[in-house]
């Protein structure tokens, strides 16, 4: 790993969803066969997604996507290569907030035109930690048959022409990116291709330079020989002829300098990159190829010779036995036409011999001799986790406890007088499912919320008490129409006892019930109800099963809640209908003299 | 973009509205103005706050991006005497100067257009100081002298220079700056001019110079400066930090080059607005060759290639197309070089290259898409100019961009070589030239 800049496992960050780019790195895993795909996830600040859909082959796959650096970074901490594809207003930005987090090994970052001051401030303080900046200004890096940043190779097609999907010899080091992929096109047809290859980037200031890639090459037992690719401008050639002389790189160097062009005109014309202008003799392209020459260097008479020398020296190492035959690997193939799918389904799969639950045939949860009973079922098709039994228990409770209130609450009142219109069994049935929302059911997930939201803030019941006043906002789950401190509620009483028995911990419901010494000191009904402690206890029971507390707080906002309320009332809905049907009562019309009628006559018809 | 040069004026003008926030302690009164003709001197001295033109004995010299204007003899500053230069006198002398071709010492020869006009000073050789500040490798370098004027570059043993890594805290700035003040600065100054030079440093740094010189700065009585004659380079890709501290600066065609032509100036707007890379110089409009490469790196092996294998006389322009443009940006950049390239005819008729490597992202087919249209679009002019085409490209749906365009060119009756990646790069030119070289 030292001497190598990826391997087969070296996973990634990518920051913006550029999805082309992240579709052609997972294209490239697939036909190199990896493991994992080689995005671990995307940052998109913007974006209201929690993954994007990729093809891998034939098939797709979901990549999560997070709106921070740091939440992604948290979730994936072994992917310690950053690609950094902010614009150049924000790159710099995008670059120093991942220094700050830590854990990256490698940061690319693309953008042309970094403001140059900005540039150097976080080249240094990159080159000071050990984290080595590819870029700006580049096409990133690649590491045949194991890893490839974004657009670097092209197209898969070129990629398999080009002999980038295994490792070659060749270790490769441009400053353009357009050219390095020209260049790995050479190395294939002339050479056997390339072991590891970076386009360090045409800005002015880069991060890592030629002599940080060939010093590294020269460790990497995979790389047999190098080539070097420079530019007219700047004298990092020279580090590298340094290098050379002083025996610090000992495996054979091709290299060319290209803008020979420039000598032939004043300094005002800008010859490709913002780094490639000369500021003196020796930065000139003809100067540093004649000083290459000059220290061994397989130095071409000009471009268009370069392939003729990158396969004299192939030859050569291949004849002294440095560099052996390279077996070809099968090419798995990518389907021309792949269509994205228009639904994902990761619940349950009806294609094969028999239809599963979250992986589990039903077959091996549905009949009683499996133990399992409906709250199972719930865990594998509401959570894809097999919960364990007291959890399972609690989640049958609850429906239990919440399944009837009997004819008088809206709901019920609303499903019988639909029934009673002659409607059927479904129509009056949503009819009264429809009634459920903030003041019908809505209790237990505004006491999951609030007292959450609380407790997670650190306030004391007091100032709980008092920040809900504030608000305006009456306690959720708190205050009973007839039960007291005196006359408790039974459902409650079972519900804290089998808590107090089988959760692990009751974290949230300990501190509901100091909450509710509060209330209760004012006004003797105002006890935590059945919907609090329900909405509580599942907190609770979600804590005790170790989800992350954002994870928690996506139940409640997403209103898994008050679907444990909406399962459970079903059954007593249900039940009101068919009580309607066996009784045939006639159509409901509510009588005028429980109406009070407040309507002005009209001035003028 | 790049770094690129300001003029004096300018420079001036930056020290003057940023001089509070910087250099609290010091006065700079800014007197000091730009024009083109004599006339408009005369009339900014009727200006309120610009009194001072009637007033004082002037200074002036052209402000066109170069240096060593007193060898040049290009500095105003004596009729008779040092110090009598009079409104009237500076105002004539710009008209005489700007009425003719001028030639540098340098040897670049161009039209004088915008003069820098200030008050004389009167001072003493040692009140005057050398500073400049600048980038060197990986940090940021001060030269301090005392030793000012134009002989700074023969007294550069006289120059100390001070190091500032670009992670030193300001508090080791302030150190270094100190340690490093030139003992020929008279005792009492030297407090004074260490702390000049420390603003001067943040100044250079915050502002993003990339090269920033003052030669002479003269410390004159109660800590007030004169900047004599200043030279700054901005690094323009910090511009969009520097909206405001900045304000609207000018990045003047340096003295003797020639300016943009509508052309390439068409082309840099284009390339402003986009997101992807539009860059075009001509070289020599008369030129047989013509190029259309895509890529910053393949543009200037083509370069390299046809000035080694054709001379580089017959180079007719450099430029290249990058980072995904889209069709119409293509169809604009092409129909631009065709129309330049159809403008002068020659008998041996006319080579057109439209090369590039293989494309990392960039798509193929849609960029030649904008060729092919400009091409139909030219396509009598190109073939009464006996235009040849010859093309190498690769990259993203290069086989469709491939037969596109062959098959439009034929159809067009358009003299076409189309090769692909299988071909090398550069090959084209090669065999372009030897066809060349045949038909004679």
């Amino acid at each position: 790993m030292e001497n190598r800049l990826f391997t087969k496992d070296t996973q990634a960050i990518f920051w913006n969803n550029n999805k082309s780019a992240i579709q052609r790195m997972l294209d490239y895993d697939y036909v190199i066969q990896r493991e994992k795909p080689s995005v671990a996830a995307i940052v998109a600040p913007t974006s209201s997604n929690k993954f994007e859909k990729f093809f891998y082959g034939p098939d797709e796959i979901m990549v999560p996507v997070y709106r921070s650096t740091k939440e992604a970074k948290a979730a994936h901490p072994n992917a310690d290569v950053l690609l950094n594809f902010a614009s150049f207003r924000t790159a710099y930005d995008v670059t120093m907030e991942a220094l700050d987090i830590g854990g990256f090994r490698v940061i690319m970052i693309t953008a042309e035109g970094i403001p140059e001051r900005l540039a150097r401030i976080m080249n240094h303080r990159a080159r000071k930690e050990g984290v080595t900046i590819i870029g700006p200004a580049t096409v990133g890096a690649i590491s045949p048959g194991a890893f490839k940043v974004a657009n670097i190779g092209g197209t898969i097609e070129n990629i398999v022409k080009s002999k980038l999907h295994r490792p070659g010899s060749c270790g490769l080091v441009t400053r353009s990116g357009g050219l390095f992929n020209e260049l790995s096109n050479i190395i294939a047809l002339n050479a056997d291709g390339i072991a590891e290859g970076v386009a360090i980037g045409g800005d002015r200031y880069v991060g890592s330079v030629f002599i940080d890639h060939l010093l590294r090459m020269e460790q990497n037992p995979d790389v047999k020989y190098m080539i070097l690719l420079g530019e007219v401008g700047g004298i990092e050639e020279y580090k590298v002829i340094e290098a050379v002389k002083s025996g610090k790189i000992k495996k054979p160097i091709i290299a060319w300098c290209i803008g020979t062009i420039a000598k032939h005109f004043s300094s005002g014309v800008q010859f490709g990159h913002a780094g490639a202008s000369a500021n003196a003799e020796r930065e000139t392209a003809e100067a540093k190829n004649a000083a290459m020459r000059e220290a061994g260097i397989h130095v071409p008479t000009s471009f268009n010779d370069l392939p003729k020398v990158i396969n004299e020296v192939y030859n050569k190492l291949k004849k002294e036995g440095v560099i052996s035959e390279i077996e070809e690997p099968a090419v798995p193939e990518i389907p021309k036409y792949r269509r994205p799918k228009n639904f994902i389904c990761t619940i349950s799969d009806d294609r094969g011999e028999e239809a599963t639950y979250a992986g589990f045939p039903i077959s091996s949860v549905a009949t009683p001799d499996t133990g399992k009973t409906i709250g199972d079922v719930i865990s594998l098709l509401w959570f894809k986790k097999v919960y364990p039994r007291w959890a399972v228990d609690f989640i049958e409770t609850v429906l239990k406890t919440v399944a009837d209130h009997g004819p008088a609450v809206s709901g019920a009142h609303n499903a019988k007088v639909t029934a009673r219109a002659g409607k059927s069994v479904v129509e009056s049935l949503v009819t009264g499912l429809l009634t459920i929302g903030p003041r019908f059911g809505g209790a237990i997930d505004g006491a999951a919320y609030y007292f959450k939201y609380a407790y997670d803030n650190n306030m004391s019941p007091k100032e709980f008490v008092a920040y809900m006043k504030k608000q305006g906002i009456p306690i959720p789950g708190i205050g009973h129409r007839i039960k007291s401190v005196r006359n408790p509620d039974k459902r409650v009483e079972g519900l804290k006892k089998y808590a107090a028995e089988f959760f692990p911990s009751t974290s949230l419901l300990d501190y509901a019930l100091e909450v509710e010494k509060e209330t209760t000191a004012k006004k003797d009904n105002l006890i935590l109800n059945v919907d609090g402690t329900i909405g509580i206890l599942m907190v609770d029971m979600w804590r005790a099963l170790g989800y992350r507390e954002k994870e928690i707080d996506e139940f409640i906002k997403s209103g898994t809640l008050n679907a444990f309320f909406i399962l459970g009332r079903t059954i007593g809905f249900i039940g009101h209908i068919l009580d309607e049907k066996r009784l045939a009562m006639p159509m409901y019309r509510h009588p005028w003299d429980d109406i009070l009628y407040d309507v002005q006559k009209a001035e003028e018809i | 973009m790049a770094q690129r040069a300001i003029r004096e004026y300018d420079g001036k003008a930056l020290f003057a509205k940023h001089w509070n926030e910087y250099f609290d302690g010091f006065h700079y009164p800014f007197k000091s103005v730009l024009v083109t003709s004599g006339e408009e001197l005369k009339q900014k001295a009727n200006e309120h706050g610009f009194e001072w033109l009637k007033q004082e004995p002037l200074v002036a010299k052209p402000d066109m991006l170069f240096g060593k204007r007193g060898k040049n003899g290009l500095v105003l500053f004596k009729v008779n005497k040092p110090g009598d230069v009079t409104l009237e006198d500076a105002a004539k002398w710009i008209d005489e100067k700007r009425s003719h071709d001028i030639t540098l010492l340098s040897g670049q020869t161009g039209r004088l257009t915008h003069f820098i006009v200030e008050p004389f000073t009167p001072h003493t050789q040692d009140q005057e100081y050398y500073i400049a500040a600048t980038t060197v490798g990986e940090d940021d370098v001060l030269y301090l002298s005392a030793e000012g004027g134009m002989e700074v570059e023969e007294n550069w043993d006289k120059v100390n220079e001070v190091r500032i890594p670009i992670d030193l805290s300001d508090s080791d700035i302030e150190k270094a700056i100190k340690a490093n003040i030139p003992s020929e600065i008279p005792e009492d100054k030297q407090a004074e001019f260490a702390a000049f030079a420390f603003a001067f440093y943040k100044f250079f740094r915050d502002l993003h110079f990339a090269y920033l010189e003052i030669n002479p700065i003269v410390m004159l009585d109660n800590n007030e400066m004169a900047i004599l004659d200043l030279v700054a380079r901005l690094d323009d890709t910090a511009g969009f930090l520097m909206k405001d501290k900045w304000g609207d600066i000018e990045f003047p065609t340096p003295f003797g080059m020639e300016e943009k032509s509508p052309e390439e100036q068409a082309i840099a707007e284009a390339d402003a607005k986009s997101g992807a890379s539009l860059k075009l110089t001509i070289l020599n409009p008369m030129g047989r060759i013509w190029t259309m490469v895509a890529g910053g790196g393949a543009s200037v092996v083509y370069a390299d290639t046809i000035a080694d294998l054709a001379g580089v006389k017959d180079l007719a322009n450099y430029g290249e197309y990058s980072g995904g443009p889209t069709t119409a940006e293509t169809q604009f950049y092409a129909e631009t070089i065709f129309d330049l390239m159809t403008r002068h005819k020659d008998p041996r008729g006319k080579i057109l290259i439209i090369g590039g490597a293989i494309a990392n992202f960039t798509d193929v087919a849609k960029t030649f898409t904008g060729i092919i249209n400009a091409l139909e679009k030219y396509a009598d002019k190109l073939k009464e100019h006996n235009v040849k085409i010859y093309v190498r490209r690769g990259g993203p749906n290069y086989e469709k961009g491939l037969k596109d365009i062959k098959e439009a060119a034929e159809k067009l009756g358009l003299y076409i070589e189309v090769y692909g990646p299988e071909t090398h790069i550069t090959d084209i030119v090669r065999m372009a030239i030897e066809a060349d070289k045949g038909d004679k």
